[in-house]
C-alpha cells in the first residue's frame, strides 16, 4: 500500500490524485502529514502542490461531473475528516472509471461517504447562518465570533454579504484562528497575527456601541416571552440547539 | 420563515420578531384575549419603536424579519394606517431587505391595502375560524365576507402587478410571498373534513401560500366555547398540518385524506399511513419500478427519500440494504414496498398492520407534536 501526503489544499489533493495515475499506483491512500502518523513500512510519498497538475484534474472531474461535483469536491475537503481526501480519491477513481457522473449514485461507498459529508458540513454552514450573533462596535463594525466543527467561513461568506450589504461586519473563526471581514464592497480575509501562541480575537478587546448592552437584553427578553413554560421540551430543544452552539447566543 | 434563529425551550422555531402593535380592542371575539370585554392591561408600541427593534435585531442577525399584528384601535383604517408605516419605515429610511410579514386588517381602505402590499413580503387575512357558523357564535361582529373580500382583491393585486412587470421591469413586486391565512381549530365543533374543506378552498381560489392552524386555548368560561382546562388539541393540529404536506408536496388529493366516510383524522397514527393501511391494494410498491407519484405514498417515505429513490436506481436495482444505506426509515417502509426478494405484508389485515406499527413506533407516535418538527420521515 502506498500513502500520499499532502499539504492540505485543495490544489495539493488533486495533484496528489494526478500523482496517484501518473505513478499506476494499485491502492493509493491520500492524507494530510496531521492525519496520517509516522509509517515504519509503508511506503510514503510527499506531494508538493502543483498548480498545472492540479488544473488538469479539475478539468476532468469538471468533463465528466460538471462544476457542481467539482464544487463539491472541494467543498468536502473543508470538512477536515480524516478520510476525506480518500473519499475524494475514491469518487474520482470512480468517475474516471466509468466516465459517468456518479454523484447520485449512492449505492458506492465513496459517493455515499461524500453525501454524508456534505450533508454534516450543510448542517452546519445552516447552522452558522443562524446562530451568528453580531456585536455592534463603537467603530459601527459588527463582530461576530464563530468555533464551528467545519472550516465553514468560505461557505457563508456570500450569505452574510448579501444580506447585510450595507453594513461593515466582520465573523471570526475561534478555532481556525481567521475570520472574514466585510468593508462594504468585498470579504476579505484576516487574520490575526499574536505573538503569543493561541491567542487570538477573544483576547483583543472591543469597545462597544452603547446600544448594544440594551438590544442584547431587548432581545433576552423576548426570547422569554416566546416560551410558553408548560410545553417545556428539553429533548427537542436541544436537538434543534445542541449545548455547543449555547455560547454563542446571546439569548441563552 | 427561511432560518431559524434560535428555538424556544419548547422547540418551536423563532425566525421572525413577532409583535402585536397594540392589544387594546373594540371588538369582543370570545377565542381572543385581548377582546374588548377582557380586564386586561393594554398597551400599545409606537412605530418608531417597532421599526427600531426590527432594524437592530436583524443587524446582529437574530431575526429574518418581522411579523406584524395588532388590535384593533379605533377602526380598521386608523389601525392599518399604523402598520403600513412601520413597513413604509422600515424599507425607506432604513433599507431593511428582510422579511415582512404584515396581518392585515379586513374592513381597511383599499388603497391602504394596496400600500402595504408594496412593502411587505406576505399579507394575512385571518380567518379566524374554519366554518361560518362557527365565526358567528364566537364572534358576532365579523363574517367570513368580509375577510374573503380582501384575499380576492389581495390575488388580484398580485396577478396585476406581476402581469406589469412583464412589460415593465421597474414594476415593484406586489407581496412576493404572497397571501396566507389562519384559523383557529377546536374552538367549535367542527370536523378535520370542514377544516380541510376550507383550506383547500383557499389554496384553489386565493392561491394561499400557506394556511396556520392554530389550536384554541381556553381563555374565557362561556357556553359557546370549550371547557377551561380542555387541553389545547396539539396533536389534531399537527395532523393536519400533516394533511396539509400531503395536498402541497405530496400530491394527495384532499378527499383521499378526508371525506364523508371518514371526516376526521386519526391522531394515533399520520394521515399517510393512515390512508396506505385504508388503500391496500396499491400495495405493496415496487421502488424499483413504480413513478414517483406512487412512490410519494410509501408510508416512511418522505419527499427528499422518494428522490434519492428514483435517483439512485438508475444505477442499478435496489434492495433493502441499499435503501438503508440512503437513509429510508425502513420501520414502517418495509411493510409497503417490494425490491429485490423482499416483499410486503400483503396478508395481514390492516387494523393487526396498524397494531404492529403503532407498537414499533411507539415513541414517533406519541407525544411532542409541533409544526416544526419534520413532518414525515
Ligand atoms: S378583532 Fe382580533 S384582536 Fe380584536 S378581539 Fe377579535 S381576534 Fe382579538
Amino acid at each position: 500500500m502506498s500513502f500520499l501526503i499532502y499539504d492540505g489544499t485543495f490544489d495539493g489533493l488533486m495533484t496528489a490524485v494526478f500523482e496517484s495515475y501518473a505513478l499506476k499506483l494499485e491502492s493509493p491512500q491520500v492524507y494530510t502529514k496531521d492525519q496520517l502518523g509516522p509509517q515504519l513500512f509503508e511506503q510514503v510519498l510527499e506531494v508538493s502542490s502543483d498548480e498545472e497538475k492540479a488544473l488538469r484534474v479539475k478539468t476532468k472531474i469538471k468533463s465528466i461531473l460538471g462544476q457542481n461535483g467539482l464544487q463539491m469536491l472541494w467543498k468536502a475537503t473543508l470538512s477536515e475528516g480524516a478520510e476525506v481526501g480518500n473519499i475524494v480519491l475514491g469518487v474520482v477513481r470512480y468517475a474516471l472509471k466509468t466516465e459517468k457522473n456518479i454523484l447520485k449514485d449512492y449505492g458506492h461507498p465513496s459517493v455515499l461517504s461524500l453525501q454524508e459529508i456534505m450533508k454534516k458540513l450543510s448542517r452546519e454552514r445552516h447552522r452558522m447562518t443562524a446562530f451568528v450573533r453580531f456585536k455592534l462596535a463603537s467603530d459601527q463594525v459588527y463582530y461576530a465570533t464563530i468555533e464551528p466543527d467545519f472550516d465553514v467561513l468560505p461557505l457563508i461568506s456570500d450569505h452574510f454579504k448579501n444580506r447585510y450589504a450595507d453594513q461593515k461586519w466582520m465573523i471570526f473563526d475561534l478555532k481556525r484562528n481567521y475570520g472574514i471581514f466585510y468593508d462594504l464592497r468585498k470579504v476579505i480575509p484576516v487574520e490575526f497575527h499574536n505573538p503569543e501562541a493561541g491567542q487570538s480575537l477573544s483576547v483583543i478587546s472591543i469597545e462597544w456601541d452603547e446600544t448594544e448592552k440594551e438590544f442584547q437584553s431587548l432581545w433576552k427578553n423576548y426570547f422569554k416571552s416566546t416560551n410558553i413554560a408548560s410545553r417545556k421540551n428539553t429533548k427537542l430543544h436541544l436537538q434543534h440547539v445542541p449545548r455547543r452552539y449555547w455560547k454563542y447566543l446571546v439569548e441563552k | 420563515m427561511g432560518i431559524c434563529h434560535t428555538y424556544t425551550e419548547d422547540g418551536r422555531c423563532v425566525s421572525l420578531l413577532k409583535i402585536l402593535l397594540t392589544n387594546h380592542c373594540i371588538y369582543d371575539c370570545l377565542y381572543c384575549v385581548s377582546r374588548k370585554s377582557n380586564n386586561i392591561k393594554r398597551a400599545a408600541f409606537t412605530v418608531d419603536e417597532v421599526v427600531e427593534l426590527t432594524i437592530n435585531f436583524y443587524r446582529r442577525n437574530y431575526i429574518e424579519g418581522l411579523f406584524l399584528s395588532s388590535g384593533i384601535f379605533k377602526d380598521a383604517d386608523f389601525t392599518m394606517e399604523r402598520l403600513v408605516k412601520v413597513a413604509k419605515k422600515l424599507r425607506q429610511e432604513h433599507k431593511f431587505n428582510g422579511y415582512i410579514h404584515l396581518k392585515t386588517i379586513p374592513g381597511a381602505r383599499d388603497e391602504l391595502m394596496r400600500e402595504a402590499g408594496l412593502y411587505a413580503d406576505r399579507l394575512s387575512v385571518n380567518l379566524e375560524l374554519p366554518t361560518s357558523s362557527g365565526l358567528k357564535l364566537l364572534a358576532p361582529d365579523k363574517n367570513h365576507k368580509d375577510m374573503i373580500k380582501p384575499m380576492a382583491s389581495i390575488q388580484q393585486d398580485i396577478l396585476k402587478f406581476k402581469e406589469e412587470k412583464k412589460l415593465i421591469k421597474s414594476t415593484p413586486i406586489f407581496a412576493p410571498a404572497g397571501q396566507s391565512s389562519q384559523m383557529i381549530i377546536g374552538a367549535t365543533n367542527e370536523s378535520d373534513l370542514d377544516i380541510i374543506k376550507t383550506s383547500s378552498t383557499l389554496y384553489q381560489k386565493f392561491n394561499l401560500k400557506r394556511v396556520y392552524f392554530s389550536g384554541y386555548v381556553p381563555v374565557l368560561e362561556h357556553q359557546n366555547l370549550p371547557m377551561l382546562g380542555t387541553p389545547v388539541p396539539l396533536v389534531r393540529e399537527n395532523r393536519l398540518y400533516q394533511t396539509d404536506w400531503l395536498m402541497r408536496f405530496y400530491q394527495f388529493n384532499p378527499q383521499e385524506i378526508v371525506n364523508e366516510t371518514y371526516p376526521n383524522l386519526d391522531l394515533e397514527i399520520d394521515p399517510k399511513l393512515s390512508w396506505a393501511l385504508r388503500n391496500r391494494g396499491h400495495f405493496p410498491v415496487d421502488v424499483n419500478k413504480a413513478d414517483y407519484h406512487m412512490i410519494l405514498r410509501i408510508p416512511g417515505v418522505g419527499v427528499k427519500s422518494a428522490k434519492k429513490i428514483v435517483a439512485a436506481r438508475k444505477f442499478g436495482a435496489l434492495n433493502l440494504d441499499k435503501l438503508r444505506k440512503l437513509g429510508i426509515a425502513m420501520n414502517r417502509a418495509q411493510h409497503f414496498i417490494a425490491c429485490g426478494n423482499h416483499i410486503g405484508i400483503s396478508d395481514m389485515d390492516s387494523l393487526t398492520l396498524r397494531q404492529m406499527i403503532l407498537q414499533n413506533g411507539k415513541s414517533k407516535f406519541s407525544a411532542n407534536f409541533s409544526p416544526q418538527l419534520s413532518l414525515f420521515q
